[in-house]
């Protein structure tokens, strides 16, 4: 059996006091010293660890422990002091598409690396924008191939980036035209670069390194170049350079060591592809590109051009189009992509690469559903840091999870997590629809379900239109 | 079609002699509703009465004027004791000549809603479907009016949620509740099986001992047996303790095996196959380690602590043919059981539920994704199939198209937490439904989600823990879940005292009893 793409995970707790989403309020005055709220009624111990915890304060960081919200020690307490709330800090965390749940379960899985469980059923809303209007699909009696959950070990989250010849020439057995380079992933995802608006420190060594350690790639600014402590031959192959157009780039001989280079869209975009193959023919280009409300029709244009090998396509954070009043979201405009490129036949020509919006692992399965080959992100793995993605960084206030003092074994540890976690959730949704490969998963609307076309299917005939 | 609609061979001249109808004594469980108090010191109420120490003279007018008892000055004590507000009514109570607010002499209380209102519940299961379901199992009633809770739907923005039925202004016939019959059939084959009638359109699913404590699988089949309904055992074994209920039980066949024998399927009159779950969906199951205790253990013939897993899918099964085979093999183990095919809900459920409708199976039990009580992924739970209020629908119809509907029981679940829903689900289209989040709120589950971590649920309802099981005791449990049965069976009788049905079965499939509050209704259905 060849050997499986697998990351390797060690719990790493978090730095700074936990953020739960309840927090237990009391009115000590009133408390009778029953301790039935410590010794009995929480199964968790957490009134004892929150004692300790008060006992050895340094910060006021928080004081809301790691309640599970279970209601015990609130319906136990003798004298009926207690109160569970939402924690107001939890309630702060992220913005409106960011939640405070995607953030509280990122964390989880940066510490770790495993898949977050719970009980109870489902507790959010019926649907809602976004990738969240969309299901993915699961095989029955009747399955697509063989390999159930059961075969999990034989699902392969291979993928490959550059242009893809459609027939192959061969004068007699020789075969005469020369293959574009392909670089082959072991997961559909690759870590970009960090995103405006957050005045961060120098995140990108650890970016490399983790990168490294899980064989993908991150992208990095080559204004950043020279990187600190970079060991080149090891970490270059997972640094993909990004350069703009008016960028001089990084040193020839660094360039060389690299895979993949990325080129912000712009006229000029065939002529810098040429002289970057001409220092190092065997590098895959990407072309990025925002999408925009020229975004979609670009980047279908820039399919045609001759020798365009990946198109890197990115929407703003939320995964909104760029710029527009009533903006279109990613998949919608993905999926506009990908059936046009199928419509002209350059589909399987070139790879599409997607960012923007990306905050979970189950948005980069349904992202590749909807036509992405693969897809990047950022915020994912700032906040396995414990970044609250709050941007006070941004006005110059201090940043409230500390990274300018990130630990760089702890924040490369969390981010490895992350991305196993990550990989082992594509695994169960692939295991689910009885997929074996996430390359076949690219723009297989059948393995999905959307929300507006099961209304109509389902109530629109029955009440109408919908409002 | 033609061939599997036709009876199959008649086994009543061979019954029961070559079947091992369970031995045990069965024991008959009253259905009589007695009140099941909350088993905690303090209960969760909606409405809070603060009371002023410093002003409280303890004249006791307050104590007089509520006629609920929310205010207690016990004998011997000289102060009041900490409010009953679970028993207050809240703001009605201020039109009304004996607010205690407005009629306390120093002015000492206050009464406002309880800041926990916002911790307690969610989307689907909001702080007041929570607080109805509980207060419906400690009384076996409906909840009045009064109490404000707005528990007839929750709050997930969608599907059921946004779903209400149509009412005429007045009933066309006035119907008494001895007049209406909320009882389905589950054996609709006329193939010489057992003819099971259930008195409620609702059993309740699978659990397995290890998901869940004993005291609660008790619990579910002594109140199902009350009700003369059903409870399922889940893939986890067959207690001992739950044979002298063996009549009102379902035991499943899953892929794990756990716990199935030859002597666990002859003694029921409905055997589970279970192929997927709406919890997750394509995923299996999966036990966690912690939960496999050494009592787990020697039901699932498993070694201690290791996590047990029951993997999808079944490796036997790849194609309708393969499934009959299961069912085949199910029915001549035992000759007078029914067979029930647990699905969920992929995109052509409608092909799987006609599929194994000619495969042999009595009951299509479809798992919608939004459902299931135990752990399980939390990118399962929200992303993998789709919602049952889609599937019903669709699997209903395309039965009746293919002239199938008839030879089948439509069973759904996955999100089913009222009465109001199983009346909603009925009239898209399935026959009753499959109940299991409900039950588990019925006994004091605040839905915190931990059921999976370490020993499990601290409420004790979801472990295997014996010192957090012992948290409850069968007896009140079995009550709580009768009581519940009964205030369900309220609200049914009422939405069908409304519609002038003497039946529940006139209900099904009655799309045009409902509206969509997200639909303009405007005529443009199409057919």
């Amino acid at each position: 059996m060849p050997e499986k793409y697998h990351i390797n995970t060690t719990s790493i707790p978090p730095r700074l006091p936990r953020i739960g989403k309840h927090g237990v309020v009391d009115w000590r005055e009133d408390c009778a010293r029953c301790h039935n709220c410590v010794k009995k009624a929480c199964v968790y111990d957490r009134h004892r660890q929150e004692t300790e915890y008060i006992r050895h304060l340094k910060d006021v960081d928080s004081l809301f422990f790691d309640c599970m919200g279970c209601f015990s020690c609130v319906q136990d307490c003798t004298k009926g002091l207690l109160c569970l709330t939402i924690n107001p800090v939890y309630e702060q965390l992220g913005n409106s598409y960011w939640t405070p749940d995607i953030i509280l379960s990122t964390w989880l899985q940066a510490e770790t690396g495993k898949v977050p469980v719970s009980g109870a059923g489902y507790k959010g809303r019926f649907s809602g924008p976004g990738f969240d209007s969309m299901w993915t699909d699961m095989s029955e009696i009747v399955r697509p191939t063989r390999d159930g959950i059961h075969g999990r070990e034989y699902i392969s989250t291979s993928v490959d980036l550059g242009r893809k010849p459609t027939v192959l020439s061969f004068d007699g057995k020789n075969l005469v035209n020369v293959s574009p380079p392909l670089l082959s992933m072991p997961l559909p995802l690759i870590i970009d670069k960090k995103p405006k608006g957050y005045n961060l420190p120098k995140l990108e060594p650890i970016f490399v390194e983790t990168a490294a350690r899980t064989d993908l790639i991150t992208i990095i600014d080559a204004d950043q170049w020279p990187l600190e402590n970079i060991d080149e031959d090891r970490q270059l192959p997972h640094v993909a350079f990004f350069l703009r157009p008016d960028s001089p780039g990084v040193p020839k001989e660094v360039l060389r060591k690299t895979r993949l280079v990325e080129i912000a869209d712009h006229d000029g975009v065939t002529t810098r592809m040429k002289k970057l193959k001409d220092i190092h023919p065997e590098i895959v280009v990407a072309v990025r590109l925002k999408l925009d409300s020229q975004g979609v029709e670009r980047a279908v244009a820039l399919a045609q051009e001759e020798d365009l090998e990946v198109i890197h396509v990115v929407a703003d954070l939320n995964g909104n189009e760029i710029g527009a009043e009533k903006p279109r979201f990613i998949k919608d405009m993905l999926r506009q992509i990908h059936t046009t490129l199928i419509e002209i036949g350059k589909r399987d020509e070139v790879t599409i690469m997607a960012g923007g919006g990306i905050a979970l692992a189950e948005h980069m399965a349904k992202a590749i559903i909807c036509g992405a080959d693969l897809v990047t992100t950022n915020l994912p793995f700032m906040i396995a840091l414990e970044c609250h993605l709050c941007e006070s960084c941004e006005t110059g206030f201090s940043c409230p999870a500390k990274l300018e003092h990130v630990p760089f074994d702890y924040s490369v540890g969390r981010m490895t997590n992350l991305a196993s976690a990550w990989h082992l959730q594509l695994i169960e949704v692939m295991g689910a629809m009885g997929m074996r490969e996430v390359r076949r998963l690219r723009g297989d609307v059948g393995r999905a379900m959307f929300f507006e076309e099961l209304e109509e299917q389902t109530f629109g005939k029955l009440f109408g239109t919908r409002k | 079609m033609e061939n599997f609609s036709e009876p199959e061979n008649k086994f009543d001249n061979i019954l029961p002699e070559n079947t091992r109808k369970t031995f045990v004594p069965q024991v008959k469980i009253s259905r009589e509703i007695k009140p099941a108090p909350s088993r905690y010191r303090n209960e969760i109420a909606k409405y809070i009465i603060r009371r002023s120490n410093d002003d409280c003279i303890q004249c006791g007018k307050c104590e007089n004027v509520c006629p609920y008892d929310v205010h207690v000055l016990k004998p011997g004590y000289k102060y009041f004791a900490a409010a009953q507000s679970h028993l207050c009514k809240g703001p009605v109570c201020e039109k009304t000549d004996h607010y205690c607010v407005a009629l306390c002499p120093q002015g000492a209380l206050r009464m406002v809603e309880n800041p926990m209102m916002k911790a307690l519940g969610d989307y689907r299961w909001t702080a007041d479907m929570i607080l109805a379901t509980w207060r419906m199992a400690t009384t076996g009633d409906i909840p009045s009016d009064d109490f404000g809770f707005d528990y007839q739907c929750g709050n997930s923005g969608g599907g059921f949620d946004r779903l209400r039925f149509k009412f005429p202004d007045k009933p066309p016939v006035a119907l008494s509740e001895d007049d209406i019959d909320i009882g389905i059939e589950l054996n609709r084959r006329n193939d010489g099986r057992l003819r099971i009638r259930i008195d409620v359109p609702w059993y309740g699913g699978g659990m397995s001992f290890g998901s869940v404590s004993n005291v609660t699988q008790l619990a579910k089949v002594r109140g199902a047996a009350a009700w003369n309904t059903f409870s399922c055992t889940g893939e986890g074994g067959y207690m001992e303790r739950m044979k002298p209920y063996d009549d009102y039980m379902i035991t499943q066949v899953a892929t794990g095996l756990f716990g199935v024998r030859e002597e666990t399927i002859q003694r029921v009159p409905i055997v589970e196959f279970k192929y997927a779950q709406g919890a997750k969906p394509g995923l299996g199951g999966h036990l966690l380690g912690d939960k496999n205790t050494p009592a787990v253990a020697r039901m699932r013939e498993a070694v201690v602590g290791i996590p047990l897993f029951s993997p999808f899918p079944f490796h036997s099964v790849y194609s309708i043919e393969d499934h009959m085979k299961h069912i085949d093999w199910i029915k001549h183990i035992n000759r007078r059981v029914l067979v029930s095919t647990k699905v969920s809900t992929p995109t052509d459920v409608d092909m799987v539920a006609v599929g194994s409708c000619a495969a042999g199976t009595h009951i299509i039990h479809l798992d919608g994704a939004y459902g299931g009580t135990g752990a399980a992924p939390d990118i399962a739970k929200k992303n993998i199939a789709m919602p049952i209020e889609y599937a019903i629908p669709k699997v209903h119809d395309f039965l009746t198209s293919e002239g199938v509907r008839e030879k089948v029981t439509l069973m759904a679940s996955g999100g089913v937490r009222t009465a109001h829903d199983v009346a909603k689900s009925i009239a898209l289209g399935a026959d009753g439904v499959v109940i299991g989040t409900a039950e588990l709120v019925a006994l004091e589950c605040v839905r915190c989600g931990r059921c999976e971590s370490g020993r499990g649920c601290p409420r004790g309802i979801a472990t295997t823990d014996t010192e957090l099981a012992a948290k409850m005791n069968v007896e009140w449990a079995t009550q709580r879940i009768i009581n519940l049965y009964n205030a369900w069976r309220k609200e049914l009788i009422g939405i069908l005292q409304r519609f002038g049905m003497r039946r529940i079965t006139e209900l099904r499939g009655r799309t045009d009893l409902l509206i969509h509050l997200d639909y303009s209704h405007d005529g443009a259905q199409k057919t």
